[in-house]
Order: structure tokens, then sequence, then C-alpha cells
């Protein structure tokens, strides 16, 4: 789950972490409000779960209210890699001397968290990787003991900051630390945190996206955000609520199996074969025939699809079941659009049996059944 | 010989009178696995099919003198039953468990390591050793060959797709690992492929990748140093796009990290036959051994 800016910046205050002065707003005449309590010169956000915002006009600076308000105005009507953006942060505007980066991710070969920072930040770390890779400073976080005051201050000592910036620095450091600790970060960052020409160190932006498997521990941070975790257009609510890992792509073939990297592997077969799948349907463990029905429903649903490819390799997931919620499908919803089914494995008999007498064809192998739903999508266009 | 599953293995299994365990505690044991014990708080003094469940690992062991143990508890409770196996030297501990928070399994690998243990997974069909007659995990066991490639994979169904095809040319398996679909796990190929070298029986590896993270590129650097057995591999998510995550946790393209290309590049540098589908795999295994 990814938090907008203005929510993550309320966890990051709580943890001592400082941020500019700022309040969200939902129209241009209440950021043209915002900027008149400011008092100062700010910079107004559009506040959307997508980076490079900056880069798309998401961010304007305004000197008055007035400005305030026309930046907000402009903001607001956008979208921002295809979101809408539905508020903005109207925060004073620093006066920047330097940008630096802390960020807090997990690091999959060493299992462990790492911490990350560099005297160098405003752009994205992977940017940094390649421009100043001998500026980035990295700290695995020891799993059992967390991140240590002192760890934090040899971080900021080895970024290569003056001994008076020490403790201020590792202040934030450790900030971010306890952040990603307590709300089970998958990836936490300031970037940039900011060093004003009048000495102040601030958090101008703010950035939490939260473990998915850990949402469960977080019930209270959900309920007082009153939103969902995630954007979900009808399709991948339902997926999601019939527990099926579903992702929309930009073909036309819809393809539906059991398991992730066989679903995977079937999207690369229709590739290779010429065609594009439209959807990554995969049914998990054990589907019986009214999830396999459901799960072709849901496909259905995404006006993109000519053809659906069924591929099922049985083991707890019988091909029996399978084949009664393929014909369930067809009968009762009347699908108009190719089919192809390939199944093996736990009763394929049967299964091939229901199918034949439902007078749909099966293939035996995922080549076979790739090339061929391919072919019946030229056919249709 | 064979690598982490033996004859020898006796298994307990956690959470076994759950519908998923009760289920695959039965296959294990109609496959041939020696599942000697069950556990489940509260459940002590009973018995799923013949197999005594006791409320504890540490009863279960003792009275059973169990080896390895195989998890089927619930994400929010799966950490906890994790280390309960490690507390008693079980080895390997196979997390079949699905969505565990990133933070457990990191605390759960962390305690595992500093005790020599191995976790296979979270989130993993489990492994298989065929001429052994033994598999701790959820696969469908008639798929797996008993033979000379070691098998390690990513993904479940997608590894009894190779197996099947492995089986119906004729090539076995020593024994077959579900890596798991995290981006943290127990087990990762490199230290897979370090188990391998020292079975005598393995002559061949199949190693299926998935996108998400660099796990296979650094495969392919520890077989570019010298590694000695020929290395066939498969690679998941050709076509998959940056930013989502396919089905598994760890199917994920962040910026420009976990590709598909980059994986394949990095094994075929390191001299690995990367299969553009799995049916192509045993072709290149009969090609190489």
């Amino acid at each position: 789950m990814k938090l907008y800016e203005m929510e993550a910046k309320e966890i990051f205050r709580s943890f001592n972490i400082t941020t500019p002065a700022g309040y969200a707003a939902k129209t241009p005449e209440e950021a043209r409000k915002r900027a008149t309590e400011i008092g100062k010169p700010v910079a107004v956000k559009a506040q959307v779960l997508a980076g490079k915002r900056g880069k798309a006009g998401g961010i304007k600076f305004a000197d008055t209210p007035d400005q305030a308000e026309a930046a907000a105005r402009d903001i607001l009507g956008m979208r921002i890699s295809d979101l809408p953006v539905e508020a903005v942060l109207v925060e004073e505007k620093l006066d920047i001397q330097q940008e630096i980066y802390i960020g807090i991710t997990v690091d999959r070969n060493e299992r462990k968290y790492v911490v990350i920072g560099s005297a160098a930040g405003g752009m994205s770390i992977e940017e940094l990787a390649v421009k100043s890779p001998e500026k980035i400073v990295k700290m695995y976080v020891d799993p059992m003991l967390g991140f240590q005051s002192y760890e934090a201050q040899e971080m900021a000592v080895a970024m290569g900051f003056p001994s008076k910036m020490v403790r201020s620095v590792a202040g934030f450091i450790l900030g971010l630390w306890n952040v990603a600790d307590a709300y089970d970060a998958e990836l936490t960052e300031i970037n940039p945190l900011i060093l004003t020409k009048d000495g102040r160190l601030l958090a101008a932006d703010a950035r939490l996206n939260i473990d998915d498997s850990a949402l469960y521990r977080h019930k209270k941070l959900i309920d007082g955000i009153k939103r969902k975790p995630a954007e979900q257009n009808e399709r991948e609510r339902l997926a999601a609520e019939h527990d099926m890992a579903y992702v929309e792509l930009d073909g036309n073939i819809a393809c539906i199996c059991n398991g992730a990297g066989l679903t995977m592997a079937t999207l690369d077969a229709v590739a290779l074969h010429g065609g594009n799948a439209s959807t990554f349907l995969d049914l998990g463990g054990g589907a019986d025939a009214e999830r396999v029905k459901k799960g072709i429903e849901i496909a259905l649903m995404y006006p993109n699809v000519r053809a659906i490819l069924v591929n099922i390799m049985g083991g707890i997931t019988r091909c029996d079941e399978v084949a009664k919620g393929v014909v369930a499908a067809r009968q009762e919803r009347g699908v108009s659009i190719p089919m192809v089914i390939r199944m093996v494995g736990t009763n394929e008999k049967q299964g091939q049996e229901i199918l034949s007498s439902a007078g749909i064809p099966f293939l035996k192998t995922m080549e076979e059944a790739a090339e061929r739903v391919v072919q019946l999508t030229k056919e249709v266009a | 010989m064979a690598v982490l599953v033996d004859k020898k293995t006796r298994v307990i299994v956690q959470g076994i009178t759950g519908t998923q365990g009760t289920f695959h505690a039965t296959a294990m044991l109609d496959y041939g696995t020696k599942v000697v014990a069950g556990t489940s708080p509260g459940k002590g003094g009973t018995d799923i099919k013949g197999i005594p469940v006791y409320d504890t690992v540490k009863e279960a062991k003792k009275a059973q003198d169990a080896t390895a143990s195989i998890i089927f508890v619930p994400a929010a409770f799966a950490a906890d039953a994790a280390l309960e196996a490690i507390s008693q030297g079980l080895n390997p501990v196979v997390v079949i468990t699905e969505h565990l928070p990133v933070k457990d399994e990191i605390r759960v690998i962390h305690v595992a390591f500093e005790r020599g243990i191995t976790i296979i997974g979270p989130n993993t069909p489990g492994i298989i050793t065929p001429k052994a007659k033994q598999k701790v995990g959820i696969m469908p066991g008639h798929v797996f060959a008993p033979g000379n490639v070691g098998l390690m994979s990513r993904s479940g169904t997608l590894t009894y797709e190779i197996a099947a095809g492995m089986t119906l040319a004729g090539i076995g398996i020593s024994t077959a690992i579900g890596l798991g679909g995290d981006p943290c796990v127990g087990l990762t190929p490199t230290e897979g492929l370090k188990l391998f070298r020292k079975d005598k029986e393995t002559k061949a590896i199949v190693l299926v990748g998935e996108i998400g993270g660099d796990a296979e590129e650094r495969a392919a650097a520890y077989i570019k140093e010298g590694f000695d057995l020929p290395v066939v591999a498969f690679i998941a998510g050709r076509t998959a796009p940056a930013g989502k995550r396919m089905g598994h946790a760890g199917a994920i393209i962040s910026g420009s990290t976990g590709t598909a290309e980059a994986k394949i590049r990095a094994l075929e540098d390191a001299g690995v036959a990367v299969a553009k589908r799995p049916s192509e795999v045993p072709q290149l295994l009969k090609k190489l051994m």
C-alpha cells in the first residue's frame, strides 16, 4: 500500500521528523486559504501515487495566495501517470542550500532492511546510483537489534556531514528507521531532506509504501486515512475480493491459469507466437468450477479482451472442475469470443470428456494452446 | 544421496488440523513421505489419519524423533511456527504459507542462519526427492521422476510443468526445491547451487526464475566463477510490465531492476543454456548431459 505524501508526512511528524508547514487542499479556493495562513511563498504539490510528478508539472511555486489558487487549479485538473489529482499539498517554500537523500528498503539478497543515504539528493535513488554512486552510503539493519543511534551517527559522518550537523541528520535517519519498523515499510524515503540557507533541516517530501502482507497489523492507520489501500477498478476489486491475482495489460488475449509463474510463462508464450495478452489472471491452487467460472467472468469484463486462453497444470486443481467451470461460463454467460483450453494433470480424462461433450476443443500443450489462441484472435480481427 | 531431504527425513506437519494441513499431510503420506507427527495447539492427543497430533513441536519432536517440519499455519502465525521449529533444531523448515510480512521473514531467516538451519520458502510448494519417495511439500509427486537433475524454482505450477516435461523426455530429478515466490526467502538460487554442487547424484541443474530482484544474476555470477555442472534455465515474465506485481510478492520489476532480459543476459553470459519456452528445457538438458 502506497501512502500519499500528506499521509506519510503526518506519520513522519509523529516520529519527530520535521516537515515544512503545510496543509492539504482539495479545491483552488482552499489552496488560497492555506497559502494565506502560511503567509509566505508556497509550493503547491500534486498528491498522487506516482513518481516524477515534478517533471509532469505537478509541483508549482506561488508567491501570493492568488498564485497559489491558480497553481492549485492547474494541478487539480491534471492526470499524472494516468491518475487523477484529487488533492494538493500547500507548503512553505524552502530556500534550498542542499538536498539530501535518506531511504530505507528491503535488500532481497541480504534479507535485511538497508538504510541508504546520500548528501546528493533530489533525484531518484536509481539516478543517484548512476550519477554519483560514490556518494551513496548503505548500512544493513541487524534483524534482531534494529538500527541504533550510533549507527545513524556513523551514517551521517560517512555521508560527509560536518560534526555540527551529525546529530541532526542522524535524528532524521533514526526517525525514518522508526517509521519503517513501526509501519512494516517496504520502502520509505525522505527525498529530498532539505538543508535551508538559514540552516534548518526539513523533510520536503515523504514516501511510505507498506508491505501489503502486513496490512492486517495496521488497521488503525487504514481506518484513520479513510480510503481503500489501493486504487482499483471494478475488475481489480472483484479479483482481489476473490483472492485472485489480476493484472491488466495492453493486448487482447486473457490468460487464465493456476500459479503465478505459469501465468507469466503463458503470457510469454502468447507473445512468442505473435500475440499480446490483455490479462494476467492467476486462479491460485485448487480452484473449483465456481472459481474458474468467476475468473472467466472477471476477465470478460475487460473490454479489450478478444479471446481467452485457459492454461491449467492440474495438481490440487482438478481438470474436471476446470472443465465444468469453462462449460458453465460458456453456457450461462453466452461467451461468444474464442476460448482455448489447455489442461493436464489430475482428472485430465474426465475434464476432456466434459469439454468434448460441450463441443469445446482442448489442447495438450501450452505451446499449441498459445499458438492456437493467437491464430483465432487474428481470425476474429 | 540428495539435497536436504532423503530417506531418513522424518516430518512434522505444523497446522495439521487445518484444511490445507490435513489434505497435504495425507497426500504426503500417500506419496511415501515419513510424516511422523502433526502439531496444533489445543488438539494434542488426537490424530489425523493415524498421524499423532501434539500441542507443541517440542513434544512432537521428542516423541517421534522428527528431523524436519512443514508449516501450513496462517500468515499471521507462520513466523512463530517457524521459530518454534527452529528452536527444536528441525532442518529443513518448509514454509508453505503465503503472505508473510517481510519483516517476519527477515527475522525467521536470520535466526535460522545463525543455527545452521535451512528455511525453504515462504510461499513455496516445498521440496521433493523422488528416489527417496519423500516430498515435504504440496506438489503432485507423480510428475517428478527420480534421476540426476537438481531443480530449483521460484514458482509452483511452472515447476510441475517443467518437471512433467522432463519426466516425459525420460529425464529424472535428484531433488526439486521450490525456493518461494516472496522477496525474501530462506534459500536463494546461489545457496541452492552450493548444496547441489556437494551432491554426488546431481549431474545437472535446472533453474526456473522469474522477474523481480537479482537472485538469478547473482546465481549467474556464481556459475561464472567456475560452477562445474551444466545449467539450464527458464525465466518467466519476459512480457511482464514494470511496476506490477505478477502474482508473487517478489515478482515485480522495480525501476530497471528485476527484468527478465537482464537475468537472461547474465545467465547466458555465464554459459547457461536459457530456454525460451518451458518445453525446451528437456531438449537443452539432453544436449548438455
